[in-house]
């Protein structure tokens, strides 16, 4: 048998691919989600903040990095929003501008209409020099800061005027795919600061983080699979999330995702077989 | 002169952050958090460095048609026209063309918005998005349990694989809370939390102490390579 297949094609191994993913996709598959220790610990310290609390949420990284970050992103800016929690978006990445305007614009404008800008929720934009803007955000941001991210002066906001470094922050929710990310915001901005913060980055991305947990990092969020367990915890303390009108992206991703990685597992598998067949009826 | 003071600057400069970051205090701290400032104001000039290097290698490339130079040529047709757009914030708004240099970067109408929407981020994603397909065909040549190190590397490829899925769940789902910590989902979140962390804190501790090692000698004027000298 083995000898009749020595090797797959690689068109086919890509149109096997192609197809686990796109027809969970067309189909909706869904599957059950079980949230795990780790996630359990970055929602319940999200949510044992109090109204009026200030998170400051970083999103550095690009539109490459989206599909799989936007959904953690959309998770804790609804849950901060519900709990009344103050939230500042800042990014070190020169492509994450638009990544928050559209969590603006689509999260908070869309679903929490009572929320105002400058009130609520403030953008402090983009700013270049990686660890080092980190690290005078951490001891002052007024000397990298004049206005917030729409041109506002940062003494005239009503969120923004009370600003004086990172100290003034609660709470560190960092979402990276890669430099400037989460490592540089541990050990140029809260590690020294004395702030905590939770992140949620790719899955790649993940174990290169595990060092810090849980001392310097209280949690991790890697990849699709964690932010859909956060979206369940969500819909599970907050039931109106289950309202279509709150887009679970994560859970429907989740399905195309198993599926190709029941596929990758799947021509892993037949990969060895053949080698060990071949083998055999090498030694035969 | 042309090499002593580089090095003094460096020495200088170096031996204050170490001192600021042990004496967090007037005036190490002001010094400190002035050069983080001066740093911030560099990397934004290194924009415009970086873009001027940009044009000088593509337009080089394009104009003496060397290999690829199809590529440069968009390269810089792209680079130039969003920077253009950028910075003149020319918009596209009920079928008429206009620009208005207070505009919002982020307002849709800006063909900067448009071309940021319509071209890099669908590329980008696509880009992104064609990994899922090599990492499948790496997967399936690679992982081949030929030795004892190949056959380790494969079984924690499937336990972490299954352990982000549902199916890692339901295949161990029976078993008796007494040996959980066999399920697939808890050995994936092991793998994670004491191989993988102590492996990575091995790796990180041995970059940091070489870093230590080489500010070390870039500071005290040992290695100058930082000068355009060899060692």
């Amino acid at each position: 048998m083995a000898w009749r297949l020595p090797e797959l094609d690689r068109r086919i191994v890509f149109a096997l691919v192609g197809l686990s993913v796109t027809i969970p996709i067309l189909w909706k598959f869904h599957f059950p989600e079980f949230p795990s220790p780790m996630v359990r610990g970055v929602f319940e310290r999200v949510d044992s903040l109090p109204a009026g609390s200030k998170l400051l949420l970083t999103l550095d990284y690009d539109p490459g990095s989206e599909p799989e970050l936007n959904p953690m992103t959309d998770a804790v800016t609804r849950h901060a929003a519900t709990k009344g929690i103050r939230i500042y978006y800042i990014t070190m990445w020169a492509t994450g501008p638009p990544m928050i305007e559209r969590v603006i614009r689509q999260v908070l404008q869309k679903e929490f209409p009572d929320l105002a800008y400058g009130r609520d929720f403030v953008t402090l934009g983009y700013k270049p020099g990686n660890e080092a803007a980190i690290a005078i955000v951490a001891s002052d941001l007024r000397k990298l800061f004049t206005t917030d991210g729409r041109g506002t002066n940062i003494n005239a906001g009503e969120m923004t005027g009370s600003l004086r470094n990172l100290r003034s922050f609660d709470m560190v929710f960092s979402v990276s795919a890669g430099f400037p990310g989460t490592k540089e915001w541990i050990q140029y901005g809260t590690d020294t600061a004395g702030v905590p913060i939770a992140a949620g980055m790719t899955a790649v991305q993940a174990p290169l983080n595990y060092p810090y947990y849980p001392t310097q990092l209280l949690g991790i969020l890697g990849g699709i699979k964690a932010a859909a367990e956060y979206e369940l915890l969500l819909v599970k303390k907050y039931p109106r999330f289950a309202d279509p009108a709150f887009p679970q992206e994560a859970t429907a991703k989740m399905g195309p995702q198993t599926w190709a990685h029941l596929t990758i597992i799947g021509l892993i598998v037949l990969g060895n077989l053949t080698t060990l067949l071949a083998g055999r009826r090498g030694r035969r | 002169m042309k090499r002593t003071v580089p090095l003094v600057i460096t020495f200088t400069v170096g031996a204050l952050l170490i001192v600021a970051y042990f004496i967090p205090h007037w005036p190490f701290a002001r010094l400190r958090d002035d050069f983080n400032t001066f740093f911030d104001v560099i990397a934004a000039f290194a924009y415009i460095v970086g873009g001027g290097n940009l044009i000088r290698m593509h337009g080089r490339r394009a104009a003496r048609q060397e290999a690829g130079w199809g590529y440069s040529l968009v390269c810089l047709a792209g680079f130039l026209a969003m920077l253009a757009f950028g910075l003149t914030k020319v918009f596209w708004r009920e079928g008429a063309p206009g620009w208005d240099l207070q505009g919002d970067l982020n307002d849709s109408t800006l063909l900067f918005k448009r071309g940021y929407d319509n071209i890099f981020r669908p590329c980008s994603a696509t880009f992104y998005a064609l990994l899922a397909f090599f990492i499948a065909s790496a997967s399936y040549r690679a992982f081949r349990a030929r030795n004892v190190e190949a056959t380790l590397l494969l079984v924690t490829a499937l336990v972490i694989l299954l352990g982000r899925t549902f199916v890692g769940t339901l295949m161990t789902g029976w078993l008796p809370p007494s040996l959980e910590f066999l399920s697939i989902p808890q050995l994936s979140n092991w793998i994670m939390s004491v191989p993988n962390q102590a492996g990575n804190r091995a790796i990180m501790i041995g970059v940091a102490l070489g870093i230590v090692s080489l500010s070390l000698k870039v500071i005290l004027g040992i290695d100058r390579s930082h000068l355009g000298e060899k060692d």
